[in-house]
């Protein structure tokens, strides 16, 4: 439906350039206008076009809110009194039997009734909406033609007018990057309130068990569901960790080394090497860890196992040939290679920063270059490289693929890297991915784990962009 | 004098004073050579990671590029093919039994021969023959030739990823079934070739029929929708904050902002999708306009960053010398500066548009985990993506569907190569030194 509406605001819009610019140039003659036709033209066309797509983009927002307000108001009480997720499914299927399917689930005696009945009213709402909305855009766009057009005079300033547009076009998109902040944070903070009002905050942040399944049924055997987050957090930092020790050294000294010491040539054929490996996607990396490294870590400890079993370390050798494929340092180490060329062109951004001035002047008192690096570079560059590592570390907790494919699912509190854990990211997609119940505590407890790692990361990000920000302004 | 001893100085003294100093220096000189190996060791091993990944995925991926066809004469039973619906009709049971009854052997009671023959062959098979009896009736009542895939099984039986000593209750295929493998491939019925199917079917639960074709076709639409959004839109925000913005608070917060965004993770842009575009705004669910927009939001950030550097880049004195001429400032722009600008802003947006195709963790949230059977064709319905069939081939119980993850990735990676190195050769061949 809506692509008719393009099609016909499309076509409306050229004919009210082309209009536009041969009106002005029949206007034109004999007088001395200020702006070409053709910026009349255009004047004429944005008219048409913005009132018109202002109508389509509020509409293609608002209109599915606006359709289940209109859907829940008409209701009949039967329907009204209804659970709320059994009415989200009578109202799932009266959409179905409108549409001309077969409701998916059976509705009894007054239900059945009301179904068709619903049915017919929901299309009909379905449709005013769609009607009323393109004819509404295509009013818009008529009435703003219709304006354009006792606009164009020779004297008319079109192209300060036209201008004047372009400059509101071009800031609206810079003011998505803070509506997309404002939507992240909305949309995570409604259900997150929603969740904190079943779960109080205080169990959820310092809470030590995390089990959210929760019974559907009343009868149903399981637990009750358990919402501290303590055993995910300490997971990610465990997983971080592991990671930052992997990528931290690895990624430092090679920083170092290509900056200080490798020629043009070996950098010229390391750094594509290591983009290669920043480039790959974090989901290649997660099979990489869950079918090579994952099985290579296990098998490796399960022998050591078998080697002191009997032995006198026996209890630490029955521990170690127990070690699964998803414990925490097969994740953690893939991570560390994964932020590798991360930290590494970061800090070679930072070190390739610092005045050549510094290094002559050791070198001039006869240092090294290693005693150059280690005595003037580093302490020179280290608030910048805190900051650089400060975003890896940022990125590690975010990191979703590598931890959900290798990293396992039970919400162990331990700082073991031999011991599975589990990650504020691997929950939030196993929560979401899942059979959805929607308004569940199990459900909302993703959005409440999505604005804790979205505070956590901002707020490092923050700092590390300042420290950066800061560091840089002192050597420029 | 060829010895530095200054006179003045106690002989003994100054020899043991220089001896420290050469010793301090070997010291200090094994520690640059130690500090040197270091670095170099770190880089080496960043670069045996590498190798280590690509190599194993090679290794795991290429088997699956090729797989075996076994061809089967089967007697179509007037008796048991129904000519006015061939759909109904069981092929697979019917080729099975003339099998063994071919090699002389005796399906016992319980028909446990025939079924196990039966696994041998894809449940391709029904189709084939189905479509072969619809288009053609008169084929009933004579023996005809079909080709059809090996079972996945089978299929890794061949490529020798099934080995016979492993124990028989470990393996999905007993002795009997590798035994006759082991003769159709001696009496020659059993061909490989290149698995076109993987490049030419949709999604699939038989990993012998599953191809990549719906996922590259999802993640195409999907990235249509990324770029139509987010290029526009990030070139705008970027010509706005280089060229337009006034120097006050609101541009401020907007560049920290955009900066910020660049380093949110990509799950919570998921959980934004979610939230917004299927649960407030009621799109189609796992559909490439909802992964699109969610795409466009997450490169978004880092499109305006490499725009602005492109834009950056062009040396004030074009600008200049427009005004100079009576340019106005829209016009310098977008006459003079986007242009010059352009061969930047394009790179930028390449490599972005990449590392949207890579990202899986969003397209997870707004529920492109479900099975996705055949080829999409429209932005508003269900849809796979290359990365997710990545995660969902990974989960996958069968084996076939390792090496076929592996493949994926390498197709996957292809796609990312050819973007990148597009950039690269636009960045070359384009980019202006000033």
């Amino acid at each position: 439906m809506i692509w008719i509406y393009l099609l016909i605001l499309t076509a409306l819009s050229a004919a009210a350039f082309l209009g536009g610019r041969e009106l002005a140039r029949r206007r034109a003659v004999g007088a001395h206008p200020h702006s070409r036709p053709g910026q009349h033209g255009a004047y004429a066309l944005i008219w048409v076009a913005a009132p018109a797509l202002l109508v389509l983009i509020l509409l293609s927002v608002f209109a599915a809110p606006l359709e289940r307000q209109l859907t829940a108001a008409g209701t009949p009480d039967v329907v009204a009194e209804l659970e709320h997720f059994r009415r989200d499914a009578f109202f799932a299927d009266a959409h179905r039997v409108g549409r001309g399917e077969p409701a998916l689930q059976i509705w009894e005696r007054p239900l059945a009734e009301q179904l068709p009945v619903e049915a017919r009213r929901m299309v009909r709402i379905e449709r005013t909406l769609q009607w009323g909305g393109g004819a509404a855009a295509i009013l818009a766009a008529i009435l703003g033609g219709l304006f354009a057009l006792t606009q164009i005079k020779p004297q008319t300033r079109a192209r300060n007018r036209v201008e004047g547009w372009i400059y509101g076009a071009l800031f609206i998109c810079s003011a998505i990057a803070v509506l997309t902040t404002l939507g992240i944070i909305a949309s995570l903070a409604f259900d997150s309130f929603r969740f904190f009002q079943k779960v109080p905050i205080f169990d959820f942040l310092f809470g030590a068990q995390w089990s959210p399944q929760i019974a559907i049924r009343a009868d149903q055997v399981g637990s009750t569901g358990a919402f501290g987050a303590v055993p995910l957090f300490v997971g990610t930092m465990l997983i971080m960790s592991i990671a930052m020790c992997v990528a931290a050294p690895i990624g430092l000294l090679s920083a170092i080394y290509l900056s200080e010491y490798a020629s043009r040539t070996t950098r010229a054929v390391i750094k594509p090497l290591l983009e290669i490996l920043a480039g790959v996607p974090t989901v290649v990396y997660g099979f990489f860890a869950a079918l090579t490294v994952g099985p290579i870590l296990r098998v490796f400890f399960n022998e050591i196992g078998l080697f002191l079993m009997g032995g006198p370390l026996d209890g630490l050798g029955q521990y170690l040939a127990l070690v699964q494929n998803q414990m925490a340092l097969t994740a953690g180490a893939v991570m560390g290679i994964m932020l590798i060329p991360f930290v590494s062109s970061l800090s070679d951004d930072i070190l390739n920063a610092v005045p050549q001035s510094l290094r002559d002047g050791s070198f001039a008192m006869g240092a090294t270059k290693s005693e150059t690096v280690k005595r003037v570079l580093l302490p020179a560059a280290l608030p910048g490289i805190a900051g650089a590592l400060l975003l890896a570390v940022s990125r590690a907790i975010g990191e979703t693929m590598i931890v959900t494919m290798a990293a396992g699912l039970a919400a162990n509190l331990t700082f073991n890297p031999l011991d599975t854990v589990t990650t504020v990211t691997v929950q939030i997609v196993t929560l979401l991915t899942g059979d959805q119940e929607f308004n569940s505590a199990k459900t909302l407890s993703a959005f409440g784990l999505g604005l804790t790692l979205f505070m956590v990361t901002l707020v490092l990000n923050i700092i590390a962009h300042r420290i950066v920000q800061t560091y840089r302004e002192q050597y420029d | 004098m060829t010895d530095a001893t200054p006179d003045h100085i106690d002989g003994a003294a100054a020899k043991g004073r220089l001896d420290r100093l050469r010793a301090g220096l070997k010291r200090r000189h094994a520690k640059e050579t130690r500090f040197k190996w270091y670095g170099r060791l770190a880089i080496a091993a960043a670069m045996i990671f590498l190798a280590i990944l690509m190599v194993r995925i090679v290794a795991q991926g290429h088997t699956a590029f090729y797989t075996h066809t076994v061809t089967v004469p089967v007697y179509m039973d007037p008796a048991r093919v129904d000519r006015a619906y061939p759909q109904g009709s069981n092929f697979e049971q019917l080729a099975a039994e003339q099998q063994l009854k071919r090699w002389g052997i005796q399906d016992d009671a319980a028909g446990d021969a025939s079924r196990q023959m039966k696994a041998l062959f894809s449940s391709e098979l029904k189709f084939v023959a189905a479509d072969l009896v619809a288009k053609r009736s008169d084929v009933i009542g004579e023996t005809v030739p079909l080709a059809v895939p090996l079972s996945d099984e089978a299929d890794l039986y061949l490529k020798g990823e099934i080995s016979k000593e492993t124990p028989e209750d470990q393996r999905r295929l007993t002795d009997q079934q590798l035994a006759w493998l082991d003769r159709m491939q001696a009496e020659g019925v059993v061909g490989s070739h290149f698995n076109t199917a993987l490049f030419t079917n949709g999604d699939s639960t038989q990993p012998e029929l599953a191809g990549v074709l719906g996922a590259v076709v999802g993640s195409a639409l999907m990235l249509m929708v990324t770029a139509l959004i987010a290029i526009p839109l990030g070139v705008g925000a970027a010509v706005w904050l280089e060229e337009f913005a006034p120097k006050n608070k609101l541009t401020d917060i907007i560049e920290v902002n955009i900066n910020n965004l660049a380093a949110v993770p990509s799950i919570v842009y998921g959980l934004l999708g979610l939230a917004l575009f299927i649960n407030w705004m009621h799109l189609p669910r796992a559909s490439p306009i909802v992964g699109g927009l969610v795409l466009a939001l997450m490169a978004l950030p880092t499109l305006v960053i490499a725009t602005r550097s492109a834009l950056k880049a062009v040396p004030p004195s074009i600008r200049e010398a427009a005004l100079a001429m009576g340019a106005s400032k829209t016009q310098t722009v977008f006459s003079h500066v986007l242009p010059l600008a352009m061969p930047g802003v394009m790179t930028g947006a390449i490599i972005s548009m990449a590392h949207a195709l890579g990202e899986t963790a969003p397209l997870l949230l707004i529920g492109m985990v479900s099975f996705v059977p055949g080829v999409p064709h429209a932005i508003d319905q269900p849809v796979g993506a290359l990365p997710s069939l990545i995660y969902i081939w990974e989960n996958a119980s069968e084996r076939a569907f390792h090496e076929r993850t592996a493949a994926a990735i390498i197709v996957l990676l292809v796609f990312m190569i050819i973007m990148n190195t597009a950039a690269i050769i636009l960045r070359r061949r384009f980019e202006r030194r000033w």
